[in-house]
């Protein structure tokens, strides 16, 4: 099962009007990998991530998530597919009419029949793993700090221990204590619950000592798909710039 | 092959040996926990657990698993864990790490006690919102005067982009309804003064009333709708994005940019819509008289020039700024009220909506009794 394929791009092209952003793009995500999507602002790194969360539509090209083209398939399965995975958004998204808690059980409340101190206690746990202090449980997202809200996002994210982990710049508007921490959250979370990662990132400490495979997008195109040992080698000084 | 969830309890010499079996997961856990309830509690055992049978697990199964091993333990059982694999162990460990210690409940209160409270609150909320308006109001006085002196520091572009959407946007709407109420006013009026045979009184009933009272009203409850609630969402979203955070970092007024231009617009535009609003209403009081009462276009305007004093035209148009003055101060005032949530956006455009149509019926009402008695 090492090489199961999770994702699968395959010649993916995204057009913004006239405006090309992607124009075949394709690269594999295996099981248990912690991928990387790499590349310079406005390169396509996001909208390639909200691709395969199904918020956007790729111009051409397929784009297979566990297995299922996630362009034509019916409304059912989409909806079965997005109970596989959590999303943590750049600034958290958390919803502000809900306390902490409730945004962390809301998933699990809707989606499971767990009892109801089964999810309180599922959820005051993910949020204590994402470094969350037991006392933000009953207090509204506009009461946090940025870096807290984003812990809160990534509890929200694990609520039902996701296959697949989607990360838009994770350690972004943190310090960097916490971001190196955010990090070794992430390895232990692939480790034990043998989630697979895709996160966006800029990070250069997350780009080396996290990621297992990554790739990068310029020109509308992968420039480079591996890991960081074959980064180094590169000769290309565009690439270069993503090593520290 | 999925192994059925299962658990087994078995008793031997040291106490009771439990065996988990199958896919620990959220999918099973209604099940498995009617039988782990089932498990009888005995004070001061031995408790293993073998968790070798585990085949699939995930958080909640292991949630699960360390309730009831916590309430074991507060029985004082000695509790050990057997055959769990790798992974397993090391996905225990960390839930156990952060069990979460004790329960915060959230505090409940009698139901007088909170009852009286929320009492004290709406009062203090309400006295704050009262204070902070007069504050506000100040501030806006303050601001207007500073405009007048340095007339150059007026933004006319967006106070002009104003006057489009909140102005010019509104003469549809206003035209039609302002129509059809001059169409109300003369169909119920041309009823009763038909019996009298006082057909020609229809002249000063539709011009008086529309020109006076109803164009102005009706035409500053439409743009209230309209922009007040415009005003909130706009000031009240570029708060939440932090641009007025940044407006004034960057040293642009926020009451130049946002508050000025938007109070001169709606002062400026609003008599000129109750204008157009005054002649359509008329009109279609005109139509009417035509059809229902046999009173000619050319009669009605004859009439009109005979008994229509020019000062209910003049009433009614001075209404207009201040109704303009009204709506622009409610809706950016309301706006600044907003604070990071997006609920309050919604909270927040209904009470000025609400605010704004409410106290130009009111101040309508104030006027109208005062020149009234003036003999106005």
């Amino acid at each position: 099962m090492k090489n199961h394929v999770m994702i699968e791009a395959r010649e993916v092209v995204t057009r913004f009007g006239k405006h090309v952003i992607h124009d075949g793009v394709s690269f594999k995500i295996h099981k248990g990998e912690i991928f990387g999507l790499l590349g310079g602002s406005g390169s396509g790194k996001t909208t390639l991530l909200r691709e395969m969360i199904m918020l956007q539509k790729t111009s051409a090209g397929q784009m297979l998530v566990l297995g299922t083209n996630v362009m034509t398939t019916s409304t059912k399965m989409a909806q079965k597919l997005r109970q596989k995975w959590g999303v943590l958004f750049q600034f958290g998204a958390l919803f502000t009419s809900l306390t902490i808690l409730e945004n962390v059980a809301i998933a699990m409340k809707e989606y499971t029949n767990l009892p109801d101190w089964l999810i309180e206690q599922s959820a005051l746990m993910k949020l204590s793993m994402v470094g969350l202090p037991p006392k933000v449980a009953h207090m509204y997202p506009s009461e946090l700090s940025g870096g807290m809200k984003k812990r809160a996002g990534l509890a929200r994210a694990l609520a039902l221990d996701p296959k697949l982990l989607f990360l838009d710049e994770p350690t972004s508007g943190l310090d960097p204590q916490s971001a190196r921490a955010f990090d070794e959250l992430i390895i232990t979370l692939r480790d034990t619950l043998g989630i697979t990662v895709i996160m966006v990132t800029h990070d250069k400490d997350t780009i080396e000592n996290v990621l297992d495979r990554f790739i990068i997008l310029g020109h509308k195109k992968v420039q480079f798909e591996g890991n960081i040992e074959l980064l180094r080698q590169t000769t290309d000084d565009e690439l270069k710039k993503f090593l520290s | 092959m999925k192994k059925i969830p299962s658990l087994h309890v078995t008793q031997t010499k040291e106490g009771f040996s439990i065996t988990l079996q199958g896919a620990w997961v959220k999918e099973s856990i209604q099940k498995l926990e009617l039988a782990l309830n089932a498990l009888t509690c005995k004070p001061k055992m031995n408790y293993t657990f073998d968790l070798s049978g585990i085949t699939e697990f995930d958080t909640h199964g292991i949630m699960l698993i360390l309730h009831h091993v916590k309430k074991l333990e507060a029985q004082q059982c000695s509790i050990t864990r057997v055959g769990a694999n790798e992974s397993l162990e090391k996905l225990l460990n960390i839930c156990e790490q952060h069990y979460p210690q004790e329960k915060i409940v959230e505090k409940k209160e009698m139901f007088l006690l909170s009852y009286l409270e929320n009492i004290g609150k709406d009062i203090f909320e309400g006295y704050k919102t009262l204070s902070s308006f007069f504050a506000f109001t100040g501030e806006l006085t303050h601001y207007v005067i500073a405009a007048f002196l340095k007339p150059l520091t007026i933004r006319l572009k967006a106070t002009l982009y104003h006057i489009e959407q909140s102005g010019a946007g509104a003469i549809p709407i206003i035209l039609l309804t302002s129509f059809l109420i001059g169409i109300v006013i003369a169909y119920q009026g041309a009823t009763q003064l038909e019996k009298f045979g006082a057909n020609i009184f229809i002249v000063e009933m539709v011009t008086i009333s529309a020109v006076r009272e109803l164009a102005p009203l009706l035409t500053a409850i439409v743009v209230a709708g309209r922009s007040s609630s415009a005003y909130t969402a706009q000031i009240g979203v570029m708060k939440i994005t932090d641009e007025v955070d940044a407006m004034s970092a960057m040293g642009f007024s926020p009451w130049n940019f946002l508050v000025l231009p938007r109070l001169f617009a709606l002062i400026l535009s609003l008599p000129l819509l109750v204008f157009f609003a005054d002649v359509v209403s008329v009109f279609g009081g005109m139509v009417i008289a035509a059809t229902k009462l046999d009173v000619s276009f050319v009669e009605f305007i004859d009439r009109i020039k005979q008994t229509v004093a020019l000062k209910h035209l003049i009433i009614g148009l001075i209404k207009a700024p201040i109704f303009g003055c009204i709506i622009a101060t409610i809706g950016c005032f309301r706006g600044f009220q907003i604070d990071s949530s997006t609920e309050s956006v919604g909270k927040y455009t209904t009470i000025s909506v609400v605010n704004a149509i409410f106290w130009v019926i009111a101040i309508d009402a104030v006027i109208s009794v005062l020149l009234t008695e003036m003999g106005l």
